[in-house]
């Protein structure tokens, strides 16, 4: 393929969010993946949504591994702007299920 | 093969993804692979307010197997080339 690559490897070692397949969002480093997607997640956050309180966060101290076929997005955060983020004031109903 | 080059075509150009959990997510067309993976630089999603797990993500990858539908810039596509593209692809070469 020419130039650009879908791939995740400039994504290694960087912050990245995941959203899954049932709608729950992960924070955390990326550190490895495979070809379907499979991910592994360091110091990953789980960001639990409310329409009715702050954003509650499930920190992990260990690793996650995600697999592929159940991850919808991978996206890179820009650090600074996630900092300045208030989580504790986003009020948002959770992501609804991937329906295919 | 036929929607891989048809999207190959459209690298660089500003593309919006609806995602089949009603995501839709507006971002320039930077790659797209083989299983329609899309990957999209300065990403911004539709109804913020609603949506905003995605608030600190300029860029991302979206999983070909997730996408609903892709919204293509009018004139992007060029009709006739795409006739003939699908005429011979459903002949078998």
């Amino acid at each position: 393929m020419s130039g650009n690559d879908t791939k995740l490897t400039d994504l290694v070692g960087s912050q990245v969010t995941v959203i899954t397949n049932d709608g729950k969002h992960y924070v955390g480093v990326l550190r490895g993946y495979d070809q379907t997607w499979n991910l592994l997640l360091q110091e990953c956050q789980e960001r639990v949504y409310s329409a009715k309180s702050g954003v509650q966060v499930i920190q992990n101290p260990g690793i996650y591994c995600i697999r592929g076929d159940n991850v919808a997005i991978v996206g890179e955060v820009d650090e600074e702007a996630d900092g300045a983020v208030d989580l504790s004031a986003i009020r948002a109903a959770p992501l609804v299920p991937i329906r295919h | 093969m036929l929607f891989f080059s048809l999207f190959k075509t459209l690298v660089g150009k500003e593309v919006t993804v609806e995602l089949k959990n009603d995501l839709c997510i507006s971002g320039a067309l930077h790659s797209v692979d083989q299983y329609l993976n899309i990957k999209l630089t300065n990403t911004r999603v539709h109804n913020e307010q609603k949506y905003p797990h995605m608030m600190s993500v300029r860029n991302c990858f979206i999983r070909g197997s997730v996408v609903r539908y892709v919204h293509l810039p009018p004139g992007a596509v060029d009709v006739e080339v795409l006739h003939d593209a699908t005429r011979r692809e459903a002949r078998g070469g």
